[in-house]
């Protein structure tokens, strides 16, 4: 275009290219196979790279590229330096790109089986897959393992780009037959649409201009498919649901409720339920900045005013009253893992749903699934990348869709309650109604009142340590005084639990996690009962003492941390197992190979190297007074 | 302060009293999308964090940014002041803009400046680009989230920006020293963004990120958003050195030896600090002008940034460090 061109035809050009919307799509493959290769060529094709970064480019290339002379497109993307140095593209990378007919963003993602979390964040928000196979390998494990994922996530079209076909002699027959290989294994899969294209990204062929040497091939070029493919979703004509983020309040003339839609339409008049109270209303007023609106839809960022004050607060979803979404506390999930410290079942996370968080545990996981063979395989736990079938458990129940109905009403992530990491990413799959058939029997006599008999408040006294520490030592001249001062109490330790109740359970992160919650829910029934328990666990991780902290009510949990150096309990060894450890019998010792995380607020912190055992229990007695506990 | 512009800026607060005048034109199909994400994004921010702040920094990113929080949070005012870090080097047109938006839309405005940088005298000209940055800017910026305690900051970054950019997450978490470390992101589905945070951590916010420099021009164009006039063409004094256009915007730029200013027609793709930003000799006089301008350009606007071109990787170092 030259600087003479009337400014008509500038919002002209604009306009036509962004009325297509935008079409965000994923290269997967690895980085052999020439994906980035194959952006960088439609980035430089479409004359979107510039002079400086051309130059910027070259030099580059010569640094560090593997292509001689030529310019390196790889270089373009891989934006970390570790990246560039290693040769690997480690993390997700968008690119924009736009032509005549449509705007595009590519999120292009690593390929190695240690980044499927990375393949699944681009995926998330993704349209199409572009699946890159090297002509010379043909389909191969990890081309299952993306087309899985992309399915996984949602993602209703894939190309199969099969790339260098200039090392295949550009043979139509070497290229059919990699296609049947891929359609023999994604067929059932149910995407919508798979296309394959031959091309040569490093020499641009069928990227965005006809291939010369593969007049075989009559199909569209990459460029051209991905320009007018379709993929209009359904989520208009889904049900209304809105989220709501934040309640708009400037003064006390003015109520509104801001929010995303995430799917359907909405207009003034219409009824609309709070999902998860029940709470009914019509829509007075959609409010925007840039006036109010007759109907809103699926995408709009809107302020919904009610004709009559109903209690609606973030994490709530308004929805079509005549079409109400799923709510409930229980569920069954594909869940990702994405994190190195493995998922453990009985764990309580937060999950994270729309706006709304709560506490949430897998309470069952029934399958993990191989995603290289779609095998699903028995498992205790999922490790980092690993795919497994779970039911979930959530501490208030939450308002959902399927996610392959409505994706933002059925993706849900799982946050560590310590560390704060994004650990997991859920798909939801149904509702399980369970929850619903265990209505509680409500009780003549109540837990105030078997406490009030006792003339005490009820606890769970939790002693923590290592092994040897000194918890059971302390725990026992505790419940002795206090049981001479007429208190009423029962203790929990190792030797009364693992023998019957948790007798089917063993030492890994797994089964540990297991047996605190069994301890904690015993723990519950006994201050249910008006007793003050003590409980002697190593309990090694942080989650699961907050775990219990949370199953009872505040000021009822009494974490004592029997704070007693490593090097002093290998020297006391009561039990000998120090020994045992450090001969390698025994596996997953707390303190030499299973981690202890000790705790960073507990009640009381007691130092038995520098103190006796009767001044620790009194210490905890006094601090038990000072609470309340002892009336 | 101009009379035009004090005018449109003016009748652009207008724009955002109740009840909103009804748009005439709609937006264009993927200006709406992107625009109601990033509402999403700014309101999930408001809602979650209990001292957000937006890092305001005047130039067209900025006005966008700032013009997404006023439609997010309208009626209301957005709850959350802004912020701009003052490196003492920034054009006076920029200066006056900042003041006379923040005021007419009746937001407070913080502005930081590094106190201790300013009486060592700390200048581009005698300590170079890297260290003026670093003290004026990188510095000031921590100053400011450590004084008032911000625990999320919104900032107008792109990811077609810059390769580290492309990466980095919409929701980036930062360590209690303000540091980046691109190898440990969180990962990020859907428009579902992980807020949770330790005390003395925060996270920085990026609304723009999905936002191309083309895109950020045609929404000033099609949504009337005032930007500052340095972005128009125009004749002002500037001296040519080591192939980019500076501007002489007051008397504290030291002539060379044989240089005089010269009177050019000129405009910039990017504001920044006026002895850092390289000018373009442009006709572009109105917004059409701008991206005729920009769909015919043959170099990315950050080429005029002085700071980036030290070596490829810089970007990331100065992230790491702690620079926006």
């Amino acid at each position: 275009m030259d600087a003479s061109t009337p400014t008509t035809s500038v919002m002209q050009r604009l306009t036509r290219s962004g009325q297509r919307g935008v079409l965000r799509f994923l290269t997967c493959g690895s980085v052999d196979d020439g994906k980035s290769t194959l952006i960088g060529r439609l980035l430089y094709d479409s004359k979107l790279l510039f002079e400086d970064q051309i130059n910027v480019l070259q030099r580059d290339s010569r640094k560090h590229g593997t292509t001689g002379d030529e310019i390196d497109f790889a270089l373009l993307l891989d934006g970390l330096e570790a990246e560039r140095e290693q040769g690997i593209t480690i993390d997700v990378a968008y690119r924009f790109f736009a032509t005549e007919k449509r705007k595009f963003v590519v999120a292009d993602t690593p390929g190695h089986e240690q980044y499927t979390r990375n393949m699944a964040t681009g995926a998330s928000t993704a349209d199409v897959a572009v699946m890159m196979i090297d002509a010379r390998k043909g389909v191969l494990v990890q081309t299952l393992r993306h087309t899985y994922i992309a399915r996984m996530m949602g993602i209703r079209h894939v190309v199969l780009a099969v790339n260098k076909m200039d090392l295949a002699d550009h043979s139509s027959g070497r290229f059919h037959e990699i296609v049947a290989d891929y359609l023999k294994n994604a067929e059932d899969l149910g995407f919508d649409s798979i296309t394959p294209i031959p091309m040569s990204a490093r020499y641009g062929d069928n990227v965005t201009r006809r291939s010369e040497a593969m007049k075989w091939y009559t199909g569209p070029t990459l460029l051209e498919h991905l320009e007018t493919l379709d993929v209009e979703s359904d989520l208009l004509e889904q049900p209304f649901r809105m989220p709501v983020q934040w309640v708009n309040r400037p003064n006390l003339n003015f109520r509104g409720y801001s929010g995303l839609i995430v799917s359907g339409r909405i207009r003034i008049g219409d009824p609309i339920v709070v999902a998860q109270s029940g709470l009914v209303a019509n829509v007075e007023r959609i409010v925007t900045a840039d006036g109010d609106l007759e109907e809103a839809h699926a995408g709009d960022s809107v302020t919904l005013v009610l004709n009559h004050e109903i209690d609606v607060s973030r994490g709530d979803v308004l929805a079509a009253a005549e079409h109400r979404p799923e709510v409930s506390d229980q569920f069954a999930a594909e869940v990702l893992w994405m994190n190195e410290h493995e998922l453990l079942p009985g764990r309580s996370y937060l999950l994270k749903i729309g706006t709304a968080v709560t506490p949430a545990t897998v309470s069952a996981l029934k399958h993990r699934i191989d995603v290289n063979s779609y095998e699903k395989l028995p498992a205790k736990s999922l490790e980092m990348n690993g795919i497994g079938m779970c039911n979930l458990s959530t501490a208030r129940p939450i308002a959902f869709d399927r996610y392959q109905d409505v994706r933002d009403m059925g993706a849900f992530i799982l946050i560590d309650r310590f560390t704060n990491q994004t650990v997991g990413a859920g798909m939801i799959e149904f509702g399980l109604r369970r929850a619903s058939n265990i209505h509680k029997h409500a009780m003549d006599v109540s837990k105030a009142q078997r406490a009030q008999i006792k003339a005490q408040k009820p606890a769970i006294l939790w002693f923590t340590g290592l092994s040897g520490a000194g918890k059971s030592t302390v725990a026992n001249a505790v419940e002795r005084k206090l049981a001479d001062a007429g208190h009423h109490t029962y203790s929990l330790d190792g030797d009364n639990v693992r023998h019957g109740l948790n007798r089917d359970l063993g030492f890994t992160d797994v089964d540990r996690v297991e047996n605190i919650r069994r301890i904690g829910e015993v723990g519950k029934l006994f201050v249910d009962a008006g007793l003050i328990v003590t409980c002697s666990f190593i309990s090694p991780f942080q989650s699961e003492r907050q775990m219990v902290r949370e199953l009872v009510e505040e000021g009822e949990f009494v974490e004592v941390f029997v704070d007693t150096p490593l090097e002093v309990c290998i020297e006391r060894d009561p039990k000998g197992l120090y020994k045992k450890a450090q001969a390698g019998e025994i596996k997953n010792f707390t303190g030499f190979d299973s981690p202890y995380e000790a705790p960073e607020n507990p009640e009381i912190r007691l130092d038995t190297t520098s103190i006796s055992v009767e001044d620790a229990a009194d210490q905890v007695i006094a601090r038990l007074r000072e609470m309340g506990h002892l009336g | 302060m101009n009379e035009p512009i004090l005018q449109s800026i003016q009748s652009y607060a207008r724009r955002f009293r109740e009840p909103a005048p009804r748009r005439e034109r709609p937006l264009s199909a993927h200006l709406r999308a992107l625009e109601a994400e990033s509402m999403h994004i700014m309101r999930e921010v408001a809602a979650e964090f209990s001292n957000p702040v937006m890092l305001y920094s005047i130039g067209k990113d900025s006005a966008v940014m700032l013009h997404l929080a006023l439609k997010a949070f309208y009626p209301s005012l957005p709850p959350f002041p802004l912020q701009h870090v003052d490196s003492t080097f920034k054009f006076r047109d920029m200066i006056s803009f900042r003041d006379t938006i923040a005021s007419e839309l009746g937001l407070e405005m913080r502005v930081e400046i590094n106190e201790e940088g300013r009486a060592r005298g700390i200048n581009p000209f005698d300590h170079g680009s890297q260290v003026h940055t670093q003290v004026m800017k990188t510095e000031a910026l921590r100053n400011a989230m450590t004084r008032h305690g911000y625990d999320a900051a919104f900032g107008g970054a792109r990811r077609d920006e810059e390769k580290a950019r492309a990466k980095e997450r919409i929701f980036s978490f930062r360590d209690a020293n303000h540091s980046w470390d691109p190898k440990n992101q969180r990962p990020e589905l859907w428009h579902n963004y992980n807020t949770k945070i330790r005390k003395g951590e925060s996270i920085r916010v990026f609304p723009l990120s999905n936002w191309t420099e083309l895109d950020v021009w045609q929404y000033i164009l099609e949504d009337e958003i005032p930007i500052v006039p340095l972005y128009f063409a125009a004749r002002r004094p500037v001296v040519e050195r080591d192939g980019q256009l500076i501007m002489v915007d007051d008397e504290r730029l030291p002539l060379r030896p044989g240089e005089t200013p010269d009177h050019r027609m000129i405009r910039f793709r990017t504001l920044g600090c006026y002895p850092l930003t390289g000018a373009i000799e442009s006709e572009a006089q109105t917004l059409e002008d701008i991206v005729l301008e920009m769909l015919t350009a043959r170099t990315s606007e950050r080429s005029g940034r002085l700071i980036d071109h030290d070596e490829s990787g810089s970007m990331e170092k100065k992230k790491r460090e702690g620079y926006f």
